[in-house]
């Protein structure tokens, strides 16, 4: 039988925070460049100007369709053998993180854009409105409303996935478990708490996110019926 | 609106074809200040097309839109070229009314009919709250101005987004099919809006099925077929003694329609 001893881990708990920090900071940055960056690679390929489209299209299906450990590897080795920069672990998962999920939300914004009825276009357009006034007054503001359960989903998934860096040893959460696992030889007591700070935040995030999708549902604005 | 007898719109042989299929071929049509002109056929005759050409929504592939005397886009190397931005400019300046209102649902109805005053327009809040108010009155739902789109009939729809095109201040109005997709009891207070702007001296264009409103309210009425003008005139003239056979069947096929003697 385990003899269960928390406090080997607690003493090191500063160890841990530093690596929730880092986690929360891959994740925040990954969304900062990713959500803007899904929104043009959408518009792009909901353009009706086919070459612009295409590249688009290739950009998100390869990055949705390749794992992302895959992709981490690549950016940290492969790239810096092509051009001439330095990666850090930090920089190739802030890169990785945010080109892979601005694909997932590049499908996120496209959905949400195409499920406004053609009519929004038009109302807009008839009264004078230019395609970036009709995008930014009309057609996002309601389309955001859908898209938030998916977009909800979607920042889970990346803060999960971001475990990988601790692969290229980067110090986030994971990374600071397997090094204390190491010192205190308690894996067990160390990857107990690291599952339970994810699901505790995870659980949190996911609750809000229902609670959101319901005040949408009742507004008629979301996806639930 | 005290333009009455000048040009306000001119279209000169207009063509458009989806793929192979010409929907207009050859419209020729001038509209004059404080004219109702009602725009008659059987689906398919291309009678909505053409009053989207006139604003844009639809490009044609040949001829000439004129407002105010004014040809619309650049002729260069033979072709006809758009801006985006004389197009927009030119939307404002010509409002639209659709068959399925095309509100917009996140918005009150006051915010509906600043909307375009103020992002397009660039007019300042207050000044566009009171035009805003001023047109929802005209079409009577001043007390529906914090009511959001989804709470109000259809009726009551179509009227809010008659006030929103009136709002910009238009030239002309163009009204297609707008009582369309109205139950047959709502009908009624739209058309009779539709009536009193144009008392008021509204230049429009109408696209509708609506032949008592034909009768009674347009100046003029077209009758397209095959995406050309088979028949105009006065209304008395075109809808009581009909040259064509086209025009009869047509009339014909409107069989609750009964013109007074």
């Amino acid at each position: 039988m385990h003899e269960w001893n928390f406090l080997a881990v607690l003493n090191d708990a500063d160890l841990l925070l530093l690596g929730l920090v880092n986690t929360l900071k891959v994740t925040a940055l990954a969304l900062l460049f990713g959500v803007p960056l899904g929104l043009a690679l959408a518009l792009s390929r909901l353009s009706t100007f086919r070459p612009l489209s295409a590249v688009a299209a290739f950009i998100i299906e390869f990055f949705r369709t390749t794992p992302p450990l895959v992709q981490l590897f690549w950016f940290f080795f492969a790239l810096p053998i092509l051009i001439d920069v330095r990666m850090t672990p930090f920089i190739a998962a802030i890169v990785t993180f945010s080109i892979q999920s601005s694909a997932f939300f590049a499908e996120v914004f496209r959905g949400g854009i195409l499920s406004i009825d053609k009519g929004q276009w038009e109302g807009a357009k008839a009264i004078g409105m230019s395609f970036s006034q009709s995008l930014r007054r009309i057609i996002l503001p309601q389309a955001v409303k859908r898209m938030i359960p998916a977009f909800m989903e979607r920042s889970i998934e990346l803060l999960k996935t971001t475990t990988l860096v601790s692969t290229v040893a980067y110090t986030d959460l994971m990374f600071q478990a397997n090094d204390l696992a190491q010192k205190t030889f308690r894996p067990l007591e160390v990857y107990t708490i690291v599952a339970l700070i994810y699901f505790v935040m995870i659980f949190a995030f996911s609750q809000a996110s229902i609670a959101v999708e319901h005040r949408l549902a009742k507004s008629g604005e979301g996806t639930l019926r | 609106m005290n333009q009455a007898n000048t040009e306000i719109v001119k279209v000169e042989n207009l063509h458009k074809s989806f793929g192979d299929l010409d929907v207009l071929r050859g419209i020729d049509m001038t509209v004059r200040g404080g004219e109702t002109v009602v725009l008659l056929g059987s689906s398919g005759s291309g009678k909505s097309t053409l009053l989207r050409c006139i604003n844009f929504m639809e490009m044609p592939s040949e001829g000439r839109v004129y407002l105010h005397g004014e040809a619309v886009g650049k002729e260069r190397n033979g072709k006809i070229r758009y801006s985006e931005r004389d197009l927009c400019a030119l939307r404002t300046r010509i409002g639209m009314v659709f068959q399925h209102f095309n509100l917009f649902p996140h918005m009150t109805v006051l915010q509906n009919v600043m909307e375009g005053q103020v992002t397009v327009l660039k007019r300042g809040k207050s000044e566009a709250a009171e035009t805003a108010r001023r047109q929802l009155d005209r079409v009577g739902l001043a007390e529906k101005a914090e009511e959001y789109p989804a709470r109000l009939s259809g009726g009551q729809k179509q009227r809010v987004a008659i006030a929103r095109a009136l709002a910009m201040d238009p030239d002309v109005m163009l009204f297609d099919e707008v009582t369309s997709a109205l139950d047959p009891e709502l009908v009624g207070e739209v058309l009779k809006t539709m009536r009193q702007l144009a008392e008021e001296g509204m230049t429009m264009i109408v696209v509708t099925h609506e032949l008592g409103f034909a009768y009674h309210v347009a100046n003029r009425v077209l009758f397209l077929n095959e995406g050309a003008i088979l028949e105009q005139g006065a209304p008395h003239d075109v809808l009581k003694n009909p040259e064509s056979t086209r025009m009869r069947e047509f009339l014909e096929g409107h069989s609750l329609f009964k013109l007074p003697d």
